[in-house]
């Protein structure tokens, strides 16, 4: 299939103009939300029911503590649902889960992973599916948005350890904030062809007369919170390949618009929590340019294949085509989503290599919904520590000074994820029963490992498919990676808020490094890359890098 | 009971009012308005010949015979049921096989030099399930079709622009012909005849 590089350029440009329009809109609504002192009407019923008492303003460790228990609560729950669909409601006749992989389901979910192990339609009916994985799809998109909001007013705030309530901070970003645009977004998916129903149409076939069942299911809902949360765990095995979740190429457009729609309007609302617009702005243009360089690098590694070796087309919808399937493939792995529109296994060797360069940048660019601006915010104090030392002064972000404290957090931050990503693929591929998971030959069973953690440890969820990784080992890993990949960054960033909100606020001298303007979106990006390179060369070199060599 | 203990318990309660909100009031009133708005669409896409529903106008289905147009291979074999591409990495000798396999097929059946098959007409879509092949294929299938039914080239090319997708969808994907929908207009034109 050939690349129609204009109709991918169309695309982009329509996409820069609608998410131009609405960053701001909803950049505005965000902060206006995250900092309201009201409660409505519902969310007070909802307090008083879980016995939450929502003036409370909490403590970074009480925060921390609150979110992490939901999570564990969370991932058990999601676990025992699994294991008891047999004897549940609505299982469409299939039974327990298989224990290990309820387990990686369950941590994959609550992580906002979705990493995949099972295929959904031979295992999970509409039960589990709506009730517990669209649920999760909710809160932890909510919880991304609750730890970047904690962070903001960590900067904004002075002398206090309090960063707010987490069980506010949820509630608000998943009903005022995720419901009501995935309630429109589900329907406009409705117009498009996706559907919405409680069971499926039986048919013969009109050529052999084959009894065949038209798939059913609550899709539609679950589609447009899998995008806009950026999750991207399908209802179907094929994700958004699949005609049903994504019928055609202006449903994969508007699949693209909803997944960069929150991550590219948190730095609107960064701008203006922190009362200067312009370092929102920094951020999202910083942002912007890795997004659009990456997807016309990933256009041009299509191209450049279709009519060499076995060309461009396996594991890609006729409907997208190459241009549809470069959009798709970049927004969803530099954000956290993870949804797919292809066989990303079967992309061309450096179209693969390229999804997973995306994903090592922490996918920052615009990121997972809350984690992509707290993953920049956390690389920006790196920038800002850099630029101190270049110029010999006490490096500071707005206003709060950035001393030995807030580095260690900063530099275990950053070692956390590349740490999980390495260890992970070193220990499979030196273990010959895990690296028969893999079964692919050569450097290309080496990248579909490599791209397994990466995926797990950044949260993303989308999968080189063909290795298997429903077997004890690798389920156990990955869901490690997941967890330590999810939780130990907020840990981290949870921290750092605090020990900044506990500062008092030091006046702008002429000698502070602005965090806004040209100078430092550059200087963010090259350490954004420079970071990326140094330490994921060597192993993109063993994988991608040799595979498009070596062909 | 302790800090930890209320935290979880809260937890378990906040769990449980959220999901009766986010995971069934909110998709029941997604179905109620799929229902209005758009409920061809929400409930399938279903195609019907004679007032007998015989498939999704959005899925591929298996075709043997030479009277019909073939979809893309497929990794499912065209079975609903599941959905899956092949995985096959981009210069694995399984790849190359499963092509050259393809190949020979699809020119014996067209009775055309191999190297004129389009490549949508050699791989398995990503979902297996893709109903859309390009119109390059469509156009080559036409010849044979149209012997085989006797309905002649020009009342199958009439069927098959008429089943090729719009400019707009065309130009943001690629130009393509749903196969589903023609092989149920070849059927009612045979009919009608």
């Amino acid at each position: 299939m050939e690349l129609n590089a204009f109709a991918l350029a169309t695309q982009v440009v329509v996409l820069i103009v609608a998410l131009g329009a609405l960053h701001q809109p909803l950049g505005a609504y965000l902060a206006k939300t995250f900092t309201s002192h009201k409660h409505l009407a519902f969310e007070r019923v909802l307090y008083k029911l879980s016995g939450v008492e929502p003036r409370a303003d909490q403590h970074w460790k009480v925060y921390l503590r609150s979110l992490l228990a939901f999570s564990v609560v969370s991932i058990v729950v999601l676990f025992a649902f699994q294991l008891l669909q047999g004897v549940l409601p609505f299982n469409q006749g299939n039974g327990t889960v298989d224990p290990w992989v309820a387990m990686n389901t369950a941590v994959s979910f609550v992580t906002n992973t979705n990493w995949q192990t099972y295929a959904p339609e031979t295992t999970l009916g509409f039960g589990v599916q709506m009730l517990g994985l669209a649920v999760q799809n909710f809160l932890s998109a909510a919880v991304g948005l609750a730890v970047v909001v904690a962070l903001i007013r960590g900067l904004v705030r002075a002398e206090t350890s309090n960063l707010g309530n987490f069980w506010v901070d949820v509630t608000r970003g998943a009903l005022r904030v995720l419901l009501p645009i995935s309630i429109i977004g589900a329907v406009v998916l409705i117009i498009t062809g996706v559907i919405q129903n409680w069971g499926g149409t039986d048919i013969h076939t009109l050529v052999t007369g084959a009894q065949q069942t038209v798939p059913g299911g609550p899709v539609a809902s679950q589609e447009v919170i899998k995008l806009l949360g950026t999750n991207g765990g399908g209802y179907f095995n094929a994700n958004s390949a699949h005609p049903f979740e994504n019928p055609n190429a202006i449903s994969n457009l508007f699949e693209v618009f909803l997944i960069l729609l929150i991550p590219f309007s948190l730095p609107a609302m960064y701008g203006r929590m922190v009362g200067d617009k312009r370092q929102g702005y920094t951020l999202l243009s910083v942002m912007a340019a890795f997004w659009i360089i990456s997807t016309a690098l990933m256009g041009w590694a299509l191209a450049a294949f279709a009519g060499t070796g076995t060309s461009v087309g396996e594991g890609i919808e006729q409907r997208f085509g190459a241009n549809g399937t470069a959009l798709f493939a970049t927004a969803t792995t530099l954000t956290s989503t993870g949804a797919v529109n292809a066989a990303h296994d079967s992309l061309p060797p450096l179209g693969g290599g390229l999804a997973l360069v995306n994903m090592m940048l922490g996918e920052i660019a615009p990121g997972g919904v809350g984690s992509g601006l707290y993953g920049l915010m956390v690389l920006s104090v790196v920038a800002v520590f850099i630029g101190g030392l270049m110029v010999g002064r006490t490096p500071e972000m707005l206003g709060k000074k950035v001393g030995a404290g807030q580095m260690k957090l900063v530099a275990v931050y950053i070692l956390v994820t590349p740490t999980l990503v390495l260890l992970g693929t070193a220990i499979t591929v030196s273990i010959p029963a895990l690296a028969a998971a893999a079964p692919a030959e050569g450097q290309h069973g080496f990248s579909e490992i490599l791209y397994a953690f990466t995926s797990a440890a950044n949260n993303n969820g989308s999968a080189f498919g063909g290795i298997t990784s429903s077997g004890p080992g690798l389920a156990t890993m990955l869901a490690l990676a997941m967890f330590i990949g999810r939780f130990l960054p907020i840990a981290l960033v949870l921290a750092l808020a605090g020990s900044f909100a506990k500062q008092r606020k030091i006046p702008n001298t002429a000698g502070t490094l602005a965090t806004h303007g040209p100078l430092f979106a550059v200087l963010l990006g090259g350490i954004v890359l420079i970071l990326t390179a140094l330490t994921y060369f060597p192993a993109l070199t063993l994988g991608p890098a040799a595979e498009g060599l070596l062909k | 009971m302790n800090a930890y203990g209320r935290q979880l318990f809260t937890a378990v309660r906040f769990l449980l009012c959220t999901t009766l909100i986010l995971g069934l009031a909110y998709p029941v009133l997604v179905f109620g308005l799929g229902q209005v708005i758009a409920p061809a669409q929400a409930n399938g896409s279903i195609v019907s010949v004679d007032s007998e529903a015989v498939g999704s106008s959005l899925l591929a289905q298996p075709v043997t015979g030479v009277d019909f147009f073939y979809p893309r291979p497929s990794a499912v074999e065209w079975d609903p049921a599941g959905s899956s591409p092949s995985n096959f990495g981009p210069n694995q000798p399984a790849l190359l096989e499963s092509i050259a396999k393809n190949r020979a097929e699809v020119a014996a059946r067209e009775k055309v030099a191999p190297d004129t098959v389009p490549i949508d007409a050699l791989t398995a879509s990503g979902s297996g399930l893709d109903p859309q092949i390009s119109v390059a294929y469509a156009q080559l299938q036409r010849a044979r079709v149209a012997g085989a039914t006797g309905l002649g080239e020009a009342a199958v090319q009439e069927l098959i622009s008429k089943n090729t997708n719009n400019a707009l969808v065309g130009f943001l994907g690629q130009p393509s012909v749903n196969t589903t929908t023609l092989n149920a207009a070849l059927i009612q034109a045979r009919r009608a005849r």
